[in-house]
C-alpha cells in the first residue's frame, strides 16, 4: 500500500488554476525527487500536502496512511508523520529555537500517545542532532531563524525534521540559496534520516542536489501535472536537454 | 488647550461634589494640606469630569463612561484584609510590602521593621496627623493642565505611603505598594503616595493595583516620584485590578540631571482603566524608559497617556508600548513629547504596536511630538496588526496546534517590553503573568 497516493489533483490560488491532474504514489521508503522548471507548480504541491491555506482544491484526492490528508488540519498532518522543510524558513522573533523544537516535538509526541520529553533528556537529544548537522549550540538559543544565514536556516529544518521523526519529508528546494559545503551536509543529514519507514519527496530545479541524495524515483513536473517519470537518468537528462521538451509535451 | 469650563451639572459629578463637601472637615492635616486639598476642589467644582471635547481625554469620556459614584470605602474588616492578603500579586517575592486595603495603610499586612539606614518610610495618614516633614512635598509635582482624576484624589487626600531614599542610600529590597480592593461592596478609594529618591540613591520601587472581579468599585491613586541627580530608579507598575473597576491613576515624575530612571508599567485588569503619567526630564543627560505592555480582553478599556517633557539638554528617552487586544477590548495610547527650546541633543523615541486577536477590538496610538529645540533626534513609530498567518502556518507545519502557536507568538510579542524590566524576579512574575493570561485564553 502506497504511503502517500495523490489522485488527479487539481489546485488554484485566487482563481488561477496551478495543479492540474496531479497524479503521484509514494510506497514506503522511496526517495521521490520532482523536477520542474518555475511556475510549474512544485512548491504548490508541498504547501497543499502540508495544508497551507492559500489554495483551493477543487478536485481529486490526496491519501496518506490510508487517511483523507486534506480533510486534516496542517499540525495534524504533521502529527501523523509529514514534514515540509520550506524553500524559505520563516523568521520568529523572540522564540527561541530551543523553545520552538521542544513544544513542536512534545506536542506530536503527545497526540501520538509517546511520552514528552524533559527538558533535560530533550537538551541532549538536540544537541546532538545538532552537532551531527553542524549546528552551532549557541544557535538554538537564538531566535528560530532570525539573523540565521541561509545555510544555517536549511539546516535548522534538516533538524525539526530529525526531531519530528516524520513518516513523508517533503523538501522543497532545499539547495536553493546553499553553497556546495552547506549542501554536503545537508544532504548527509537527509541521508542520515533515509529508512525503509521513511519516505522522501525531494523538490528541486537542478541535479546538482540529486547527486547527493540520490532518489529511487525521478518525475518531471509542467504546467501542475507530472508529464514523465523514470530513473535517476532522467535528471541527467534534464540537466543535458532543459525543460523546454518537457513543457511542450504537457 | 481646549478645556472648557462648565458647572456641575451631571448627577455623578453632583454627587462627587457632595462628597468632597461632606470629608471637607472630617480630613486630617495642617493648614497646608488642606489648602491643597480646597484647591483641587475647587477646580473640581469649576470643570468637573472630563469629556470627549477635552483632548486628553478624548478616548476616555468619564462623563459618559462614570454613571455613578460609588461611596466612600470604609477601613477594612478583618475579613477584607484575610481577602485582600490573598490578592498580592507577588507573594514569592522577597519584597518589602505596604499594603493599602481599600485605600487604608493596613500595619499587619506591611513590612515597615528593620529598615535600612537612609530608608524613611510613613503612612499618610499618620503623617497628616502628625505633621511629618515630607507631606510638605505633597502637590509639588503638579499636572500640566486640570487632570479630574488628580483633583479628586487631591482633594479626598488621606492615605497612602510615603517613602525616602536618602541621598546616597541604596535599598537592597524592592518596596512593593500593594493596593488591594477586598470588599463585596462597590466603594470608591483614594491613595495618594509620594517617593523621593534622594541625589545618588538606588533602588526599586513596584506598585501594584489588585481587586475582587465582578465589583464595580472605583479606584482613584496618584504617586508623585521625585528622582534626584545621579540616582538610578526603576518603578515597576501592575495594574491587575477586578474586571469590573474603574481605575484611574496619576504618576508625576521629576528627575534630576544624570540620573537613570525607567518605567515598567503592566496592565491586564479594570472594566475602565485611565493611566495617565507625565515624566518630566528637570536636568541634564538623563537616560529614561518607558517599556509597557497591556493585555486586554472582553470589553475592557485601557488608556494610557503619556506626556513627556524634555526640559534639559542631552536626556534620552526610550519608549516601547505593547497592546496585545482580544474580544471588544479598546487600547488606547497617547504619547506626546515635548522637547524644550533649551532642550539641545535630546534623543527621544516613541514606538507603540498593537496585536489585534479578534476582529471587533480596537485599537488607538496617537503619539504627537512637540519640538521647540533645533538640534534634536526624535522619532515614533505605531502599528497595529493581527498575528501573521505565514508565520502561524510555520507553526502548524511542525504540529504545534493553533492556538499553542497563538499563545507562543502573543508571548514574544509583550515579552519584548516586559522583559526590559531590570529586576530578575518582577520581570519573570510578569512574564508569568502574562502567560497565565494566555493560558484563559486557550482554556
Amino acid at each position: 500500500m502506497p504511503l502517500l497516493e495523490v489522485k488527479n489533483l487539481h489546485a488554484e490560488i485566487n482563481g488561477k488554476k496551478i495543479l492540474n491532474g496531479l497524479t503521484l504514489s509514494v510506497e514506503p521508503g522511496r526517495v521521490h525527487a520532482i523536477m520542474g522548471p518555475n511556475g510549474s507548480g512544485k512548491s504548490t504541491l508541498s504547501y497543499i500536502l502540508a495544508g497551507k491555506k492559500d489554495y483551493e482544491v477543487t478536485s481529486g484526492s490526496v491519501s496518506f496512511l490510508d487517511r483523507d490528508l486534506l480533510a486534516l488540519s496542517p499540525d495534524e498532518r504533521a502529527t501523523l508523520g509529514l514534514f515540509l522543510a520550506f524553500q524559505y524558513p520563516l523568521e520568529i522573533p523572540g522564540v527561541t529555537t530551543m523553545t520552538f523544537l521542544r513544544t513542536a516535538v512534545n506536542s506530536v509526541r503527545k497526540r501520538r500517545g509517546e511520552s514528552e520529553f524533559l527538558t533535560p533528556d530533550f537538551l541532549r537529544l538536540v544537541r546532538e542532532k545538532a552537532a551531527s548537522l553542524n549546528i552551532d549550540p549557541e544557535m538554538l538559543k537564538r531566535a528560530v531563524n532570525v539573523g540565521f544565514s541561509g545555510g544555517e536556516k536549511k539546516r535548522n529544518e534538516i533538524l525539526q525534521m530529525a526531531l519530528l521523526e516524520p513518516k513523508l519529508c517533503v523538501l522543497d528546494e532545499t539547495d536553493s540559496g546553499l553553497d556546495i559545503d552547506a549542501l554536503k551536509i545537508v544532504a548527509e543529514g537527509v541521508n542520515r534520516l533515509r529508512s525503509p519507514n521513511r519516505s522522501f519527496i525531494v523538490i528541486t530545479h537542478y541535479q546538482r542536489l540529486l547527486n547527493h541524495i540520490v532518489p529511487d524515483i525521478v518525475h518531471v513536473m509542467a504546467k501542475g501535472r507530472i508529464v514523465k517519470s523514470g530513473g535517476v537518468e532522467l535528471a541527467h537528462e534534464l540537466e543535458a536537454k532543459g525543460y523546454a521538451a518537457f513543457e511542450q509535451a504537457a | 488647550m481646549n478645556v472648557e469650563p462648565h458647572p456641575i451639572r451631571t448627577s455623578t459629578e453632583q454627587a462627587l461634589a457632595i462628597s468632597i463637601e461632606s470629608m471637607r472637615a472630617k480630613l486630617p492635616g495642617n493648614a497646608a494640606v488642606k489648602k491643597l486639598r480646597e484647591a483641587a476642589a475647587s477646580s473640581f467644582f469649576e470643570s468637573g469630569l472630563p469629556h470627549r471635547r477635552i483632548e486628553e481625554w478624548k478616548y476616555t469620556d468619564l462623563r459618559a463612561l462614570m454613571r455613578d459614584v460609588a461611596p466612600l470605602a470604609s477601613p477594612p474588616n478583618p475579613d477584607a484584609i484575610k481577602q485582600a492578603k490573598k490578592l498580592d500579586p507577588f507573594p514569592e517575592l522577597k519584597l518589602r510590602r505596604l499594603v493599602l486595603v481599600n485605600g487604608t495603610f493596613i500595619p499587619e499586612l506591611s513590612d515597615l521593621s528593620a529598615l535600612e539606614n537612609g530608608l524613611t518610610i510613613v503612612t499618610l495618614a499618620r503623617a497628616l496627623t502628625n505633621g511629618h516633614k515630607l507631606t510638605h512635598r505633597i502637590g509639588e509635582l503638579k499636572s500640566e493642565t486640570y487632570d479630574a482624576a488628580l483633583a479628586l484624589n487631591t482633594a479626598f487626600l488621606n492615605d497612602g505611603v510615603l517613602i525616602e531614599i536618602a541621598e546616597g542610600t541604596q535599598i537592597s529590597q524592592p518596596i512593593h505598594i500593594v493596593h488591594a480592593f477586598a470588599e463585596k461592596a462597590p466603594a470608591a478609594t483614594y491613595a495618594r503616595s509620594l517617593v523621593v529618591v534622594g541625589a545618588n540613591a538606588k533602588g526599586t520601587v513596584v506598585e501594584s493595583f489588585v481587586g475582587a472581579d465582578g465589583i464595580a468599585y472605583q479606584s482613584n491613586s496618584a504617586t508623585e516620584l521625585q528622582i534626584g541627580a545621579e540616582a538610578q530608579f526603576d518603578f515597576v507598575r501592575l495594574q491587575a485590578e477586578g474586571n469590573a473597576a474603574i481605575h484611574l491613576s496619576t504618576l508625576l515624575i521629576d528627575i534630576g540631571q544624570n540620573a537613570k530612571f525607567s518605567l515598567n508599567p503592566i496592565t491586564t485588569g479594570a472594566s475602565i482603566a485611565r493611566f495617565s503619567v507625565s515624566l518630566r526630564f528637570g536636568g541634564k543627560n538623563i537616560e529614561g524608559c518607558f517599556a509597557g505592555a497591556n493585555l486586554l480582553r472582553a470589553k475592557q478599556h485601557a488608556d494610557t497617556t503619556l506626556v513627556i517633557d524634555h526640559a534639559m539638554p542631552g536626556c534620552s528617552s526610550r519608549e516601547l508600548v505593547k497592546t496585545v487586544l482580544d474580544d471588544d477590548s479598546r487600547g488606547i495610547f497617547q504619547g506626546r513629547i515635548v522637547v524644550k527650546p533649551d532642550a539641545q541633543k535630546t534623543d527621544a523615541r516613541m514606538a507603540t504596536h498593537a496585536l489585534m486577536l479578534s476582529d471587533k477590538a480596537e485599537s488607538i496610538n496617537k503619539p504627537e511630538l512637540e519640538i521647540f529645540a533645533d538640534d534634536v533626534q526624535c522619532g515614533h513609530g505605531a502599528t497595529s496588526g493581527a498575528l501573521d498567518e505565514n508565520l502561524l502556518f510555520y507553526f502548524l507545519a511542525r504540529g504545534i496546534p493553533r492556538k499553542e502557536a497563538e499563545a507562543l507568538l502573543i508571548h514574544s510579542f509583550v515579552a519584548e517590553s516586559i522583559e526590559m524590566i531590570l529586576h530578575d524576579g518582577l520581570r519573570e512574575a510578569l512574564l508569568e503573568r502574562a502567560d497565565d493570561w494566555l493560558a484563559r485564553r486557550q482554556s
